[in-house]
This record gives structure tokens, C-alpha cells and sequence, in this order.
């Protein structure tokens, strides 16, 4: 992975937009965040190999970035996106790992389904 | 407390290192008095969070990463009988707790331990975690002739629920095996590794002594988690 160049990031968005695609997207504290911290509420959400078709992607702001996608009738965003990678198998996939290295949000885009 | 020798030992946990931390000096030690040991590993931990900063790994390469790590704990441990059971991480609790018993059953069936080793429910913190114990529990629950259940709890309660663990297992003579099996999951143990061994150094008493004993409670049939299902 590398770390997040708008200009670069944005070219690789553009090119999924307008078709199906699979989606994965999560953000998580991990399941130990309230073993380790009694009073942490732990909240966290997972999606993976919903298809949707958004109309624009627009990756936006300073390091940690937003990146949101415009579908036809609502939305999908992440917060927090530091790193990106196109894979060998042509998926684009976002990650937002803090400053130990845990990874906080993803959010990745295939043509193809994501594993199981 | 010495090793009892088993007929055939079972461990079922749902993560890749699951088994290095708590068990791992236990089960070198069962296979080193050639007792067969088993481990079911529920998923490929393919939900890992550490994937370091600048990342060594993506969400989608974590899993075959932990694959290799896994299996390199096996052969840490001397173990041959590793099973991937292929489930997903952290949707365990989600998956149909009948199917769950299912695959408990048909593990305990074929393979006749006398000794099933998961963690104790109620008291192992990760949901994954509790609901491999629910499911094993009640599988051995159902069975005319049970195995030998004994299970790791961690939670921060679990003094207080349970009182002090009722096999404790000296495993000095394997601790390297140990190290090796944790070092084998070196993704998810580097930061750990690298404290545990500063501590070491320091002479610090609680970490040896983690090092060279296994705790684990039998489970109490008398205080059954639930009635029934």
C-alpha cells in the first residue's frame, strides 16, 4: 500500500465509477477495546460484496482523507483513509491505519466478488 | 502439575494464534508424550487489525499471511492435525448455532478425544471467542460419554466468577516451543514480543511465569451456562 495522493487516488476512483461493482467497507475498535478500556463503547460496521453503481468518487481533504461515493439514490463515505493500493487482481482498496499500525476503516472496490 | 497422558486431545479456537498464547506449551507437550492432538482453527483471522504502519499487508493478502503463520505454529508445536474449518472472522456468533454444534459434534465423533480443550463461555472476551465456546459446550453437553472439557478464560472477571484456574500445567520444558509458536504469528505478536521479551529482560516475574505455566478451569457441568438448547 501506499500512502494516499489525491490526484492518483482520484484517477483510480473515477475509472469504477458508472458500473457494478462489489463494495467492502468496515470500521472497527476491535473486539478487545473494551477489555482493555472498561468504559470504551465499542461501535464498529462491516459490509462486504454489496454491489452498487456510483455516479462520482471524490477523495477529499488532508491525510486522514474522506472519500465518498455519490450513488443514485444515497451514499457511501469512509473517514479516516491514509493508504491505497490497486491489487494485482485490479481491486481498488483504501485503508485508514493509525499511528500503531491498526487498520481503522476500509473501504475497497472490486468488479469481482471479494473472497468469502 | 504434570501432563496427564490423553487418548486423542481436541483444541477448538476460532483465530490463528489463539491457540500460541494460552495452549500452546500444552499441546507440545501432549504431542511430545504421543498423545495425537487436534486443532480445529474456526477462521484465518482474515479481521486482524494489525497490518502496521507503513502496512505489510491489505485486508485482502491478511488471511493467506496468517495461513502460513498458522501453520508455521503447527510445526513450532510438532502438531499435524490441523484442521482449517474455512468460517469467517468475527461472524461466528452470527453463523446458525445448530450448524456450529453441527461441526463440533462431527469433530468430537470422528476423531473420540478424550480431552476437548475451547474457552470457557461467558468469560473470553471476543465474540467469536464466546460463541466457539457455546458451541462446544453444548455439543459435549449432548454426548452419553463426555470428553473432558477444559477451557481458558480471560475475562476481567473470571477471578471473581471462577476463583483461581484448577489446572494449572507447568510447561517449562517446552517453553521455546512456546516462544516459536508465538513468534510464528509474528503479524499479530511483533509489538507484544518485543514488550514480553523488554519485561524478560527486566526480570519480570509475571511474564515467566506465563511463559512456563497454562491455566485452564474444568467446566463446572453443575453451573452450565444455560439450561439447555
Amino acid at each position: 500500500m501506499e500512502l494516499v495522493e489525491v490526484k492518483k487516488l482520484q484517477v483510480e476512483l473515477d475509472a469504477f465509477a458508472n458500473r457494478d461493482v462489489y463494495l467492502h467497507l468496515e470500521t472497527t475498535n476491535g473486539s478487545y477495546a473494551t477489555h482493555f478500556n472498561e468504559g470504551f463503547f465499542n461501535a464498529g460496521a462491516f459490509i462486504r460484496n454489496v454491489v452498487i453503481n456510483y455516479e462520482l468518487g471524490k477523495v477529499v481533504g488532508e491525510s486522514p482523507h474522506r472519500v465518498g461515493l455519490k450513488l443514485p439514490h444515497g451514499w457511501v463515505y469512509a473517514q479516516g483513509i491514509t493508504h491505497y493500493e490497486l491489487d494485482e487482481q485490479g481491486r481498488l482498496l483504501l485503508a485508514g491505519h493509525d499511528g500503531t499500525g491498526k487498520l481503522a476503516v476500509a473501504l475497497q472496490i472490486s468488479e469481482t466478488p471479494f473472497s468469502y | 502439575m504434570t501432563i496427564p497422558k490423553e487418548r486423542h486431545v481436541l483444541v477448538v479456537f476460532p483465530h490463528p494464534d489463539d491457540e500460541a498464547f494460552g495452549v500452546s506449551g500444552t499441546i507440545a507437550t501432549h504431542i511430545k508424550q504421543g498423545t495425537p492432538v487436534t486443532y480445529a482453527c474456526l477462521t484465518l483471522g482474515e479481521m486482524g487489525r494489525n497490518l502496521g504502519n507503513p502496512p505489510f499487508a491489505t485486508r485482502e493478502s491478511l488471511p493467506q499471511i496468517r495461513k502460513k503463520e498458522l501453520l508455521a505454529s503447527a510445526e513450532a508445536m510438532g502438531l499435524t492435525d490441523l484442521r482449517m474449518m474455512g468460517l469467517r472472522d468475527k461472524t461466528v456468533e452470527f453463523e446458525d448455532d445448530e450448524k456450529m454444534v453441527g461441526m463440533m459434534t462431527d469433530l468430537i465423533t470422528e476423531l473420540n478425544p478424550s480431552l476437548v480443550i475451547t474457552f470457557y463461555p461467558d468469560l473470553s472476551v471476543h465474540p467469536d471467542h464466546e460463541a466457539t465456546a457455546r458451541a462446544v459446550v453444548r455439543a459435549v453437553r449432548r454426548m452419553k460419554d463426555r470428553p473432558k472439557l477444559h477451557c481458558v478464560a480471560f475475562a476481567n472477571n473470571t477471578l471473581e466468577v471462577l476463583g483461581d484456574p484448577d489446572i494449572v500445567y507447568d510447561i517449562t520444558a517446552v517453553r521455546d516451543q512456546k516462544m516459536d509458536a508465538m513468534k510464528a504469528h509474528i503479524s499479530q505478536t511483533a509489538w507484544m514480543l518485543e514488550e514480553m521479551e523488554h519485561k524478560l529482560a527486566q526480570g519480570d516475574a509475571e511474564t515467566e511465569n506465563w511463559l512456563t505455566k497454562e491455566r485452564f478451569y474444568n467446566y463446572r457441568w453443575n453451573q452450565d451456562f444455560e439450561e439447555s438448547f
